[in-house]
């Protein structure tokens, strides 16, 4: 079975069509998850980037541990989210080059559920990651180990949300040149809720205070983004194979 | 209600209802914003705490209450022409766009100028603030993504599922920064409590909101209309208006 | 009126700088904003104007041979 990118949504092919939703979910899923197994550059660049970034505060600001210590909540989010804003920029870029975004949009399945399973790929590749790495990060900056749980927890449920919004930015841009600057535009003031929950969810976990309600909204956000941004990518895919 | 909304997506019939609208609507939100405006500079009391420098509350309340109102007419629009693919909602959507970007940053300057004799500083980070800054950050986005796009018929598209995206973010952006000012809100600003407005402030306050949204209306026609002209600009029926003037 | 003359309206206890600024910073905007659509609009209609003397011109001139 071959993985070539134009080939496999073939409208024609029979062993297509006979796919459900879910199968046809599954191997958009496995074929992105293949292609980043293929060049591991895509997941790791933007773990260096969250790397070098968070290196630059303690520059910034000072090695006061206390002051570090005091923002790192603050400074971990942003960077988060900055880190998810650079990747989501090539989300569909070279599928939409290649040509095989027009034959996804040609096959026998509705497009949400096909490029959800890129998103959820890309999710795992970045935002997983990520959160799993943080903790090194947060140590660094003398975030207090007891607050490490819940930065893991929000970040798990923050860049799923900061994904989804990502792919729709990315989404309505990829058939412009130049895309990059406007996407961080359209998608910045709409990851502010996220910012705001994430950062006072470990900002509480730091005084022991209430994470449980915090980490509850980042959810709420990331199954109300799951229910309704996968039609709105769909469309924005529609209109950028339209322009 | 079909009827209705097939006359509305006819230009000829749009350009000429409208045409009739802005003659009269336009001079009655001139003495509006006026009339209101001298009513609130001039005759209203000043408030006992904040003295004179309440007034620019005539201006920075309407402004802020019509460009969050906007953005929803926008969405609206948007809607509208993603599900029946109507040519005029595109041309609303664009036109209200621009208007809306100028109502919100005509609010934060005016909250800005506010918060020197209030807080002493041009700018606080205070919620209301801040969710303005947000809006016309939206605003700019849909601005500019329309004029990325070559083609205007994609553009209009793209800008709808943006500003639907939008408008469903926005009590959860406008909630968030509450919850967030809230918590961090400094001891050395002290918020005016909820207190009732007194009638003498009150009226003026509602006659420049009315104001506001008839200049909104009026400048979102005035946009379709010049955009109108232009599109069909080649048409017989916009021919026969213009040689018939 | 509230103020007793035009000169403490103008002064507005010390606040008069800020009010008078904020109006001002709205004002120009606004005028602007209904301004530039009936700006545009004039220049439409002068093309379309100009392009239809034009048409007149050719189909007489045709009329003509």
């Amino acid at each position: 079975m071959s993985y070539s990118k134009t080939s496999i949504w073939q409208p024609m092919s029979s062993e297509v069509a006979s796919l459900s939703i879910w199968g046809a979910f599954a191997r958009q899923f496995m074929r992105h998850c293949k292609s980043l197994v293929g060049s591991p550059a895509d997941a790791i660049n933007p773990l260096l980037f969250f790397f070098m970034v968070v290196t630059l505060f303690p520059l910034g600001l000072g090695p006061d541990p206390q002051r570090l210590a005091g923002m790192a909540p603050g400074i971990l989010w942003v960077v988060a989210l900055l880190s998810s804003l650079m990747v989501s920029a090539k989300l569909f870029a070279s599928d939409y080059e290649d040509g095989s975004l027009e034959q996804l949009a040609m096959a026998p399945y509705p497009l949400a559920v096909l490029v959800m399973g890129e998103v959820a790929a890309h999710w795992i590749a970045t935002g997983v990651l990520l959160a799993l790495v943080s903790p090194v990060f947060a140590t660094m900056l003398g975030l207090s180990s007891a607050a490490l749980p819940t930065l893991v927890a929000s970040l798990m449920l923050g860049t799923l949300s900061l994904t989804l919004i990502g792919a729709v930015g990315s989404a309505l841009t990829v058939s412009i040149r130049r895309g990059g600057l406007l996407l961080s535009l359209l998608i910045i003031p709409l990851n502010v809720p996220v910012l705001i929950f994430g950062t006072t969810a470990v900002s509480e976990a730091v005084i022991d205070g209430n994470t449980v309600s915090w980490l509850a909204l980042l959810g709420g956000l990331a199954l109300g983004s799951l229910a309704l941004l996968p039609l709105a990518i769909g469309a924005a895919l529609r209109v950028s194979l339209d322009n | 209600m079909w009827t209705i909304i097939h006359k509305m997506g006819s230009p000829p019939w749009f350009f000429r209802i409208s045409g009739v609208l802005v003659r009269w609507l336009l001079p009655i939100t001139v003495m509006l914003l006026v009339c209101g405006a001298l009513w609130g500079l001039l005759v209203a009391p000043p408030d006992f705490r904040q003295g004179n420098s309440y007034r620019i509350i005539y201006i920075h309340v309407p402004s802020a209450v019509v460009a969050l109102a906007g953005y929803y007419v926008m969405a609206f629009a948007g809607a509208v022409s993603l599900i029946w693919r109507i040519k005029m909602a595109d041309v609303t959507m664009r036109a209200a766009a621009p208007v809306g970007a100028v109502l919100t940053a005509i609010a934060l300057v005016t909250g800005a100028i506010w918060g020197k004799p209030t807080w002493g500083t041009w700018w606080v980070w205070d919620a209301r603030i801040t969710s303005m800054l947000i809006l016309l950050f939206l605003y700019l986005g849909v601005v500019a993504l329309f004029e990325a796009y070559e083609n205007k018929t994609a553009a209009a598209r793209a800008c709808a599922v943006l500003s639907l995206v939008g408008t469903v973010n926005i009590p959860i952006i406008y909630k968030s920064v509450d919850w967030w000012y809230s918590l961090h809100q400094p001891a050395s600003i002290k918020f005016t409590g909820e207190s009732a407005i007194d009638a003498s402030m009150l009226y003026p306050l509602l006659l420049m909101i009315v104001a506001f949204y008839c200049l909104f209306a009026v400048a979102v026609l005035l946009n379709m209309r010049a955009e109108l002209t232009w599109q069909h600009r080649e048409a017989g029926w916009l021919r026969q208006i213009v040689s018939g003037a | 009126m509230y103020f007793e003359s035009l000169a403490a309206a103008w002064y507005m206890d010390g606040h008069g700088f800020y009010v008078w600024l904020a109006y001002a910073l709205t004002a120009i905007p606004l005028c602007f904003m209904v301004w530039l659509p009936l700006k545009r609009m004039r220049q439409h209609w002068r093309w379309i104007q100009a392009e239809q003397r034009r048409q007149a011109a050719a189909t007489a001139t045709e009329a003509g041979i």
